[in-house]
């Protein structure tokens, strides 16, 4: 009986490895954690509202929300806030439905919980965009011009080129970057780590006080365990 | 000892006391307390496993806390908001970020609902290694499998309210189960759905599941299964009767205990146990990896587009599976109403378990090497059929569900028999340490 | 098992105490972000914002309405005929030095208002909620009486203020119309809502 409960157990925390090692379809970079960094964070922000912002919204972020990352309302106002008229409005995209589907044929998903649809066996959200991001290649068989390596066909052409410059996919399945953009790959790739890291806030801007607000809460059931472990003993002394 | 002036039947001449009378007299407040805690006398042998009982009533009353919190602010509407989101996902996000708390409060919730199914089944697995589903407990058993019923149900209905992929299309997968069956099949699906596909008058029908008529229903299976259990009292690792041995002049079980105050210090013990691993999992791992929340469920449903690979969550795939596992036209029936069928089987077998079993011993300590195999072998097969119903069905997997699948139904099936034929131990007249 | 009754064992008192200060505290920390979670969420906040009110298109004698959270908000700009006859009648007021709390600083004066001309003020009625109608006609013109200066009259139960929004004596209302926060931001933008920091 023990051997046979002890190999449930087993088979019960193998069960999700072997998931992992099953899901393995694609190789996914991982990205930086830097979700406790505002320089980072702010960057991201600012990366953000300059080049998704414009067809994507993030309908459930409000702009005064950006204080959690260290930033003033002012500097919000200055900087950040162009699709609104209040602080307290989300992020949204003046564009309509309607028109957005006629421009780009779809309606561009709101971005607001990427972070967190993305993840899967394969990696978290997080590395599905830093590999999403940097995995743009130059395809002259899609109506874009572009295609990408995490997301096959995809329908949205590369928004950061003037950054990363062009990939080329070769015939070795590798990229390579046949014209360089203003930054260099690694200046881009840091730039994609900070964009990154502000999507993964913006998906749950509550996680790093979920965390804090964990420990905390463990901290006190010990204690409390402690008392409650006291009591039974003291009562249970009685029964033989 | 705090409940010293509570058994006091005489008043004392405090305020306390006089209320107290007031009260008796009038609504038998002492009464039940004696009956179901100070004086209710439970073998002094629990051990581990009889901490999940409790801890069921835990969560139950976690789930309707948090349920009544979350209500006011989520909304059923499936229609589109301005930003083009639907109005129920929009507001689960709101609750997440908006409402002050709100998210700690979804994160307990949907915790919750897993953790139920954790506790459910290992108080059941309990129920299977102590034999306390046999004579004179059979009804206790019975109301715990309507339990497990609902909570089935009420977990579905749940899936459904945050609208996103995966409550749309597993809700889509489920309901079409229903279609399954001859002739009224499809006219039965519709009248469940109440559209032509899953829509805003399924998840209106659901959310008023979910929030009224199956926790009525569970709170009121969960009062039965409670008075059941102190009718006949509680078994014990050792699978005897401690009534049997009676102190002569009081008519106490010589090897019980009161519930309170024994039992509820060492419950509070299990409780704060169970609350830190909870607490783990809310506040550093509400996903659970994807297998309390699922990643597709944080795309709002879209009617046109199926995600690539959709699985029930957790607590269903053993059923899920044993549903997939059928492949074959039988008779003149197809393979998809026998995977309706075998499922709705599966969970229906629990029900004659008292039965089945015919083992001289109630408890694995004392039963043959013959029951102990075939208990370790099925709960290997549970959660074989529980991982495969994760996975995308490829051919070896099948194969493998089937085969567990029939190992589940033998377990039941040749219950009768092979456990006449164990060599059981003798069973101990008092009960052991 | 030890059943003398009467015997106190101290330290299992003290544990039953500690165990119930410990788990109260638990239960009183559980306790409060479900509390909390009814408390205006930040979409509540937000659209409970304070509101800009543009008084550049305001002549004299005349009032807008502006809604800051769901409530109707007047200004009004009122003349020199109006302003003088707030002082006349303050004998037949309830409260005509706003004397009592619940009004902003700058509305304890006459005028109840910052700059003399234009009042702002929460037109709603202090007795049950209703929104009074304005009667600035003088006179017996207004339907109400002989020597009416001018102010508002409620609907729902005949409450009357002045031009200044101050409750008549023997009113169902019991206080003058709230003076909500608020602050010039220039000469002809007001921001209701907020006190000047």
């Amino acid at each position: 009986m023990r051997n046979a409960l002890r190999n449930v157990l087993l088979a019960l925390l193998f069960a999700p490895l072997a998931a992992l090692a099953a899901g393995g379809s694609l190789k996914l970079d991982r990205a930086p954690d830097r979700s406790t960094d505002p320089a980072a964070l702010q960057n991201g922000a600012k990366l953000f509202v300059n080049n998704c912002l414009n067809c994507h919204g993030a309908s459930y972020v409000r702009y005064n929300r950006l204080q959690d990352i260290g930033l003033t309302e002012q500097q919000i106002k200055d900087n950040l806030m162009f699709t609104a008229e209040k602080i307290g409005e989300p992020m949204g995209i003046s564009m309509s439905r309607k028109d957005a589907k006629e421009f780009f044929g779809a309606w561009p998903p709101d971005l607001s919980l990427i972070a967190r649809s993305r993840a899967s066996g394969d990696g978290s959200g997080a590395d599905w965009l830093y590999t999403y991001l940097r995995g743009f290649y130059r395809d002259e068989s899609r109506p874009t011009g572009w295609n990408n390596v995490a997301f096959p066909s995809v329908g949205m052409p590369h928004a950061l080129w003037e950054l990363q410059g062009e990939q080329a996919m070769g015939a070795d399945h590798q990229l390579t970057l046949v014209r360089p953009g203003k930054l260099s790959p690694k200046e881009y790739d840091d730039a994609v780590g900070d964009l990154v890291a502000f999507m993964v806030w913006m998906a749950e801007p509550q996680a790093q006080l979920r965390k804090q607000l964990g420990v905390a809460v463990l901290l006190f059931l010990a204690v409390l365990f402690v008392v409650a472990y006291a009591l039974k003993r003291a009562y249970w002394k009685d029964v033989h | 000892m705090a409940s010293t002036n509570f058994e006091k039947h005489k008043p004392d001449g405090s305020l306390a006391g006089n209320v107290l009378e007031w009260i008796d007299a009038r609504f038998p407040l002492t009464a039940n307390w004696k009956a179901h805690l100070s004086e209710y006398y439970a073998p002094k042998n629990f051990n581990f496993w009889y901490f999940f009982g409790s801890l069921a009533l835990l969560v139950l009353v976690m789930q309707i806390v948090t349920g009544i919190f979350l209500v006011m602010h989520y909304k059923p509407d499936a229609s589109l908001n301005a930003a083009g989101v639907p109005v129920a996902f929009a507001s689960v996000e709101y609750i997440m970020r908006d409402v002050p708390w709100g998210w700690l409060i979804r994160y307990m919730h949907s915790t919750g609902a897993s953790a139920f199914f954790v506790v459910v089944y290992l108080h059941m697995f309990r129920a299977m290694l102590y034999g306390s589903y046999r004579k004179p407990r059979e009804l206790l058993w019975i109301f715990g499998v309507l339990i497990y019923l609902c909570l089935m149900a009420e977990a579905f209905a749940g899936y459904l309210l945050p609208w996103g992929q995966m409550s749309y299309w597993g809700a889509q997968v489920i309901l079409n189960l229903f279609s399954a069956i001859p002739f009224i099949g499809n006219d039965l699906a519709l009248w469940i759905r109440g559209d032509y596909v899953i829509a805003d008058a399924t998840l209106n029908r659901m959310f008023a599941f979910h929030v009224i008529a199956i926790p009525l229903a569970l709170l009121g299976l969960v009062a039965a299964h409670i008075l059941a259990l102190h009718e006949v009292g509680s078994n014990n690792p050792d699978g005897i009767e401690i009534k049997k041995h009676k102190d002569p002049q009081t008519g106490i079980p010589l090897d019980g205990i009161p519930f309170h105050p024994y039992y509820t210090v060492k419950d509070i013990v299990g409780v704060v146990v169970f609350l830190a691993v909870f607490s783990i999992i809310v506040f550093f791992a509400p996903e659970m990896g994807g297998y309390f929340l699922e990643y597709n469920n944080f795309i709002p449903a879209d009617p046109l587009v199926t995600p690539p690979h959709i699985a029930p969550v957790w607590y269903f795939t053993p059923f899920y599976s044993i549903l997939r596992a059928n492949t074959v036209n039988f008779f003149w029936i197809d393979a998809k109403l026998w995977g309706v069928i075998f499922m709705g089987l599966g969970v229906m077998v629990l029900f004659f378990l008292p039965w089945l079993d015919r083992s001289p011993a109630k408890s694995i300590r004392y039963r043959g090497p013959i029951y102990k195999s075939a208990l370790a072998i099925f709960i290997v097969a549970f959660f074989i059929l529980g991982y495969l119903g994760m996975q995308a069905p490829t051919p070896v997997y099948t194969i493998i569900s089937q085969v567990c699948t029939v190992i589940y139904f033998l377990f039941f099936l040749l219950m009768p028999w092979y456990t006449r034929i164990d060599k059981c131990k003798p069973e101990p007249e008092r009960v052991t340490k | 098992m030890s059943s003398d009754k009467k015997e106190v064992d101290c330290g299992r008192r003290n544990l039953v105490f500690a165990t119930a200060a410990v788990g109260g505290v638990a239960t009183v920390a559980t306790a409060v972000p479900f509390l909390a979670s009814m408390s205006p969420s930040e979409r509540a906040k937000a659209a409970g914002a304070p509101v800009e009110a543009d008084i550049s298109n305001l002549s004299p004698g005349e009032m807008m309405r502006i809604e800051w959270r769901g409530k109707p908000v007047w200004i009004i700009r009122r003349t020199k005929e109006m302003l003088e006859s707030l002082g006349k009648i303050n004998d037949r007021l309830s409260d005509p030095a706003s004397k009592r709390p619940m009004q902003p600083e700058y509305a304890k004066n006459e005028a109840r208002s910052i700059k003399p001309e234009y009042l702002v003020v929460v037109g709603i009625c202090t007795h049950l909620g209703c929104s009074p109608t304005d009667k600035f006609k003088t006179g017996a013109e207004s339907g109400i009486n002989a020597d009416w200066p001018g102010g508002f009259l409620c609907p729902c139960h005949g409450s009357l203020f002045d031009l200044a929004g101050r409750v008549y004596k023997s009113m169902p209302a019991p206080d003058n119309l709230e003076v909500p926060p608020h602050y010039y931001l220039s000469d002809t933008r007001i921001l209701i809502g907020e006190d000047k920091a």
